[in-house]
């Protein structure tokens, strides 16, 4: 009785007022998906009409956007996922332990690395994108194997920020316990250090995801196109082609694209929200 | 004493496994970030191809840059694209994260919604977007790339719908850490909920604003996939006897410019980093405030 009076009439026209502003924030995905039902020639035409007996194409488009554009979309699918899950992989791990070296040991080695990486944030890739390049392709880093070094590199700055934040509000007693009882550096880090580092872990793994995943000038400068590609790479080549390509089953490639994430998404928006308060107070 | 032995006692160990914990993100941080940077203020000082045909020019790719009309639309783009989103997003963030935290039914659900196109991204969001604005556009005859100024606020409208959801989830953690007394206090001396908006809200999640300005600030000058993805820069016409793309930003016109042909790799260069030194700028300034506002608390 009491929880129903807390609502109060102002409080109910907001929420039919953010009803509304919902609906109108979803229209863009729902575009997308009802699109992605249509027929090639009807998107074009009728945009904003949902699909009827004449345009509905079921799930054609969806088969077809499998084997479409010049480069087929699975291949694209996995080289993201490669590249996505090694390069966040390669930062939480080494980044974690660097942001643990330049906590503990008071050296101007370790200083001048910290200032470095506090520097490389302000940097935009545009600065960096032309030489990089260049670099990358020496040094064979131009596959979805390799690429996740480069990552390592440019995405060092700001994972070790955050890691470095959080670790010098430690105690520094439990690690003394440690290497007390017995622990080397190795073991004291990934036995004690880690475990506690669990929630800067997921803040910063989040960030981290949403960028490579997302990521489009890196890849498409870096990686050798000829082999490989990834979603966004794959997604900007069909919007460069409009009115070539068939647009049902380019709305198919992007309705693909974006359910992982949204997926994802309804599955841990609460460390994802948490993790982009984090990263922002901070960064 | 006792002091110092305990921080040997961790730090040595530590320092005897430094190639571990610290060399391979350093190596990779040499090559993803340092020998690039350096490199390319080097290059912006040279004719190049390829860095290893580089011959030193001197400043003229820095002349060639600031006399470029292409250039300085795209500064003024930016800028007035950085104001416009400015205003409009952190309004619109704050109003709606003032919103849900009041009692509200189903505010969780609003803040999933509204934080959800930060998932997708630019390039896609980009793609989705010009479709739904050639579509509207059509009933009138023409399209989206057919003038600038239907680029320009198309893609504000599209940031916003990108970035309202970001900032006001950081909004929301400024509000919500308010102490609750502090405002019982205010409803007990008879605060009108504007004074309370005014007077206690907003005062207390001045760090929070700080930090949502200085972020859209940085993203609107970085922006680079949305502008690509939404207009390419289109559309163009010729000026001074250079081309130049009316909705491109910055960040576009830095690649645009090196993709022309070799002959201007070291004008992108040097654009690189006037560029980098506006952004750098603008970092410096934000970290200046927000340690003024700590000062002050």
């Amino acid at each position: 009785m009491e929880k129903k009076n807390q609502y109060t009439p102002l409080s109910k026209v907001l929420t039919c007022f953010f009803i509304v502003l919902s609906l109108v924030w979803l229209v863009p995905v729902f575009e997308v998906l009802m699109n992605s039902f249509k027929l090639n020639t009807f998107v074009n035409l009728e945009p904003f009409a949902l699909p009827n007996a004449e345009s509905f194409a079921g799930f054609a488009n969806y088969i077809k956007g499998m084997t479409f554009g010049n480069y087929p979309f699975l291949k694209a699918a996995l080289y993201s996922l490669v590249i996505t899950v090694l390069s966040v992989a390669l930062i939480l791990l080494f980044c974690s332990m660097s942001a643990w070296y330049i906590a503990r040991v008071n050296s101007l080695a370790s200083r001048t690395f910290y200032y470095l990486c506090l520097f490389s944030m302000i940097v935009p890739f545009q600065m960096v994108m032309f030489t990089l390049t260049f670099t990358a392709d020496q040094l064979k880093l131009n596959t979805p194997f390799s690429i996740p070094i480069v990552y390592l590199g440019f995405g060092a700055g700001l994972a070790i920020f955050m890691f470095l934040g959080f670790i010098k509000s430690l105690p520094h007693e439990i690690e003394e316990a440690a290497a007390i009882d017995g622990c080397g550096a190795i073991r004291t880090f990934f036995l004690v250090v880690m475990p506690m580092l669990k929630p800067t872990v997921i803040s910063v793994g989040i960030l981290e995801l949403m960028w490579v995943w997302n990521d489009y000038l890196l890849p498409y400068l870096v990686l050798d196109r000829t082999k490989f590609q990834t979603i966004p790479i794959v997604v900007q080549y069909l919007k460069g082609s409009y009115g070539t390509v068939d647009l049902g089953a380019t709305m198919a490639i992007i309705m693909l694209s974006i359910t992982p994430v949204i997926i994802l998404y309804i599955l841990c928006q609460k460390h994802i929200i948490k993790g982009v308060a984090a990263g922002a107070v901070k960064g | 004493m006792k002091a110092k032995t305990s921080v040997n006692l961790v730090q040595r160990p530590i320092r005897r496994c430094a190639p571990l914990f610290i060399l391979p993100t350093f190596l990779a941080f040499v090559i993803g970030f340092v020998w690039p940077f350096l490199q390319g203020i080097y290059l912006s000082f040279c004719k190049f191809n390829t860095p290893k045909d580089a011959v030193w020019d001197g400043i003229s790719n820095y002349t060639k840059a600031f006399t470029d009309p292409g250039f300085r639309n795209a500064f003024w783009n930016t800028a007035g694209f950085a104001v416009v989103s400015i205003i409009l997003i952190n309004v619109a963030a704050f109003l709606i994260a003032y919103a849900l935290t009041q009692k509200l039914r189903g505010a969780n659900l609003f803040r999933t919604v509204f934080f959800m196109p930060n998932l997708i991204g630019g390039v896609v969001l980009g793609y989705i977007w010009s479709l739904i604005f050639d579509g509207i556009l059509k009933n009138y005859g023409t399209y989206l790339t057919a003038n600038g100024t239907y680029g320009f606020w198309g893609l504000v409208i599209l940031v916003a719908w990108q970035q309202i959801g970001y900032m006001m989830i950081i909004y929301i953690a400024g509000i919500q850490a308010i102490p609750q007394d502090m405002l019982e206090a205010a409803k007990i001396d008879g605060a009108t909920g504007r004074q309370t908006l005014f007077q206690v809200v907003i005062p207390n999640v001045m760090p929070a604003i700080t930090t949502c300005t200085f972020l859209t600030l940085t993203n609107s000058f970085k922006m680079f996939d949305q502008n690509l993805a939404l207009t390419g820069g289109l559309p163009s016409v010729i000026q001074d006897g250079a081309k130049v793309n009316i909705t491109e930003l910055l960040a576009l016109n830095i690649y645009s410019t090196y993709n022309i042909n070799k002959n201007y790799h070291g004008v992108a260069q040097a654009k690189a980093v006037i560029f980098f030194l506006l952004v750098a700028v603008l970092a410096i300034a934000q970290q200046a405030a927000t340690r003024r506002k700590e000062v002050e608390q």
